[in-house]
């Protein structure tokens, strides 16, 4: 019966498979090194800050893919983010007023992608492909050093990126028996907020539902008098919104900006997001499947990085092992569906 | 009248985008090079120059773009079959690319070794491993589109982050040299030409007789058009789309090969790097839908050559490397803007309501 009910929706069974798949992986890393500190709270904690740019940009990605479209240019936003945040704080510019320079950057950029893709009917990719070239070239344009953020440049952001929030539980004591408690950082608080804001907005606005309905069907959306270029117009300025906030949070991480910085950072989310249960095809997915495709990323990685002995690659080929498995399971659930209806 | 029926024809015509696109490139470097004192049809010039390491070899800054362009060119030809035939583009190209230039070093290298003037295996044997390996990953990519209907751009997003790294893992996470004069060749000169030219003319040459003179070219355009209309006419339209994609990979590999003979070595981390937005650039700049269907070969090839004349011209003006994209993204976005449906019916428009005034 369990099962029956299960296979209906076969959407919340792959939810149920990459969170499975997240705790094996997660599982796995603490058998293997837990002489390593895996077991740590610290170590899942630690994925969580190294990612938390990545979870903000991937809430993003889910909304542009719930319409069917893709948002490319993502990796070239926070590029260009962090170059400017760099520049600016040595430049002596406030860190708050650069904060809100770069997210108003990022909303109008938003703004010229869903006007081209909503509006003029071009392809997402190729819009998007655009974007990229554009972001990454004006990287350039700003400078071509690799800046650093230093606490001379700006005490402020200096101070936001080194606050550590104590977590109350999950210490432990090392070796020289100090107690360690666990922390989190503010682009940690940020990326959840982020998170749960997306979920309830996907759920209970109109803005959200019109996504799915998009995505779903677009000729019956328009139908039922949807104004699907505006819809559009909104998700891609949304992702890029969001892409500022991840491209902050990844500033706040890495306190430096260069050319080559976040390079195939959008492959990353989208690969998050189709390993968390969004169809690439529109109008199924949700933002916690993200969440945990981000997760699974960030633990493989940890585990690569753990054992050290494993070349860098490893990473990115276990990723596209794990993107081709969720891939066919989705075509194979989609021929499914197909043959129940015919 | 004639003149008029001629312009007609010219309007409608596929190349007239990319002939436009190359004809302002040429007008650019003209007025760039009178200006700068250089004469004003320097860009033109065609001269003989000796060299020490390769004899007497071409000069000039065409031979240059034709030279430089052939990887894009190679990648154009295959993407444009992908593109007509799955509505679809082919984003891993630049990574197989690189795992091919990976494979053939590796085995003509042997592996491990990083860096060698022997050749440990027959030079043919490499090249065409790396060719077949080309095969296997358009193979790959094929099965997942045309067999499990998967979406072009999620299945090869799939090579597109692991060949590259696939590639890096053959090499040993090294850039493998194989400085060898009979390696180097593909990417050095035959005679006066670069041999990439003479590499990508056979190719052209090849690919557009098979269209011809089999009906192979049609049947990818009707898959294009209506796979399923053209799977009840009797064509294996799965079958089809496999083989674009089987193709796709093979130009890759070949690109590869040359690429990675130009440095004689296998740089995984910077062989084609990007270069699959400009294969897909090429096929839209020559005017093909990107929704499949009918396609132009020569279109995507003037394509190809223009943007590697466009990157030419950027480093002429003084552009950097790295700054070079923010032109290339506008010169897109106008290319774009300029097909897109409501542009054109905008523009239609506004020429009907002209004319109409004319007559009143």
């Amino acid at each position: 019966m369990n099962i029956k009910k299960l296979n209906l929706n076969s959407h919340t069974l792959l939810l149920l498979i990459t969170i499975v798949l997240f705790i094996i992986l997660y599982g796995l890393g603490c058998i293997l090194y837990s002489n390593k500190g895996f077991t740590h709270l610290q170590t899942f904690l630690n994925i969580l800050i190294t990612n938390a740019g990545l979870i903000c940009i991937t809430c993003g990605m889910t909304c542009v893919m719930l319409t069917a479209g893709i948002d490319i240019s993502v990796g070239g936003l926070v590029a260009m983010d962090c170059m400017l945040i760099a520049v600016g704080l040595n430049k002596g510019i406030p860190a708050p007023l650069m904060v809100i320079l770069v997210i108003v950057i990022g909303i109008l950029f938003g703004l010229m992608q869903g006007f081209f893709v909503g509006y003029l009917n071009i392809q997402p990719f190729i819009v998007s492909m655009a974007g990229m070239f554009f972001t990454r070239g004006m990287t350039a344009v700003i400078s071509t050093d690799q800046v650093s953020i230093t606490e001379q440049s700006s005490p402020l952001y200096y101070a936001w990126a080194n606050y550590k929030i104590k977590l109350p539980f999950g210490g432990y004591i090392n070796n020289k028996g100090v107690y360690n408690a666990p922390y989190i950082r503010i682009n940690v608080i940020i990326a959840l907020i982020v998170l749960i804001a997306i979920f309830f907005m996907l759920r209970h606005t109109r803005f959200g539902r019109n996504l799915y309905a998009v995505g779903g069907n677009e000729q019956s959306a328009a139908m039922m008098g949807l104004n699907i270029k505006n819809v559009k117009l909104k998700a891609y300025t949304l992702s890029s919104f969001l892409c500022s906030i991840g491209g902050i949070c990844f500033s706040l991480n890495t306190m430096s900006g260069s050319v080559q910085q976040a390079l195939g950072l959008e492959m990353d989310a989208i690969s998050s997001a189709v390993i968390g249960g969004t169809l690439l095809t529109g109008g199924v997915g949700n933002v916690i499947g993200s969440f945990f495709g981000v997760l699974i990323n960030g633990t493989i990685s940890s585990i690569v990085k753990t054992n050290g002995k494993l070349a860098s690659s490893w990473p990115n080929i276990l990723t596209a092992a794990l993107l081709f498995l969720f891939i066919v399971i989705q075509s194979i659930f989609a021929a499914i569906r197909n043959k129940k209806m015919h | 009248m004639n003149t008029k029926n001629l312009f007609d024809k010219l309007k409608k015509s596929q190349l007239l985008l990319p002939v436009i696109a190359m004809l302002l490139v040429m007008a650019v470097n003209i007025i760039h090079d009178a200006f700068t004192g250089a004469g004003a049809f320097s860009f033109f010039t065609i001269t003989l120059q000796n060299t020490t390491g390769n004899g007497t070899i071409l000069y000039g800054r065409i031979i240059d773009i034709l030279n430089r362009g052939s990887e894009a060119a190679l990648l154009a030809l295959g993407m444009t079959l992908v593109v007509s035939a799955s509505a679809g583009t082919d984003i891993s190209v630049g990574s197989v690319m690189s795992l091919c230039a990976s494979f053939c070093c590796m085995l003509l290298a042997g592996y491990g070794v990083s860096s060698t003037n022997e050749l440990a295996v027959p030079l043919i044997l490499g090249v065409l491993a790396g060719m077949l390996m080309g095969c296997a990953c358009g193979a790959f990519n094929g099965f997942l589109v045309a067999r499990l209907n998967i979406q072009p751009m999620v299945a090869t997003l799939i090579l597109y982050s692991a060949a590259r790294a696939i590639g890096l893992l053959l090499c040993n996470d090294l850039i493998v040299y194989v400085r060898n004069n009979s390696f180097g060749f593909f990417g050095s000169f035959l005679g006066p030409i670069p041999t990439p030219i003479i590499i990508t003319a056979v190719c052209v040459a090849l690919l557009s007789i098979i269209l011809k003179k089999t009906a192979l070219g049609l049947y990818i355009q009707s898959v294009g058009i209506n796979s399923k209309a053209s799977r009840i006419a009797g064509l294996n339209s799965k079958m089809i789309i496999h083989l674009a994609y089987i193709v796709c990979g093979l130009f890759a590999g070949i690109a590869g090969i040359v690429a990675s003979s130009r440095i004689t070595s296998a740089d995984s981390n910077n062989i084609g790097l990007y270069l699959e937005m400009d294969a897909i650039l090429a096929v839209a700049l020559g005017g093909n839908s990107l929704g499949g269907g009918k396609f132009s070969l020569a279109g995507s090839i003037i394509g190809a050559y223009t943007i590697q004349a466009i990157t030419t011209t950027l480093y002429a003006l003084g552009v950097s490397t790295n700054q070079a994209p923010v032109f290339k993204a506008i010169i897109v976005i106008i290319i774009v803007a300029i097909q897109a449906p409501p542009v054109k019916a905008f523009i239609k428009k506004k020429s009907l309501s002209k004319s109409s005034k004319g007559v009143a």
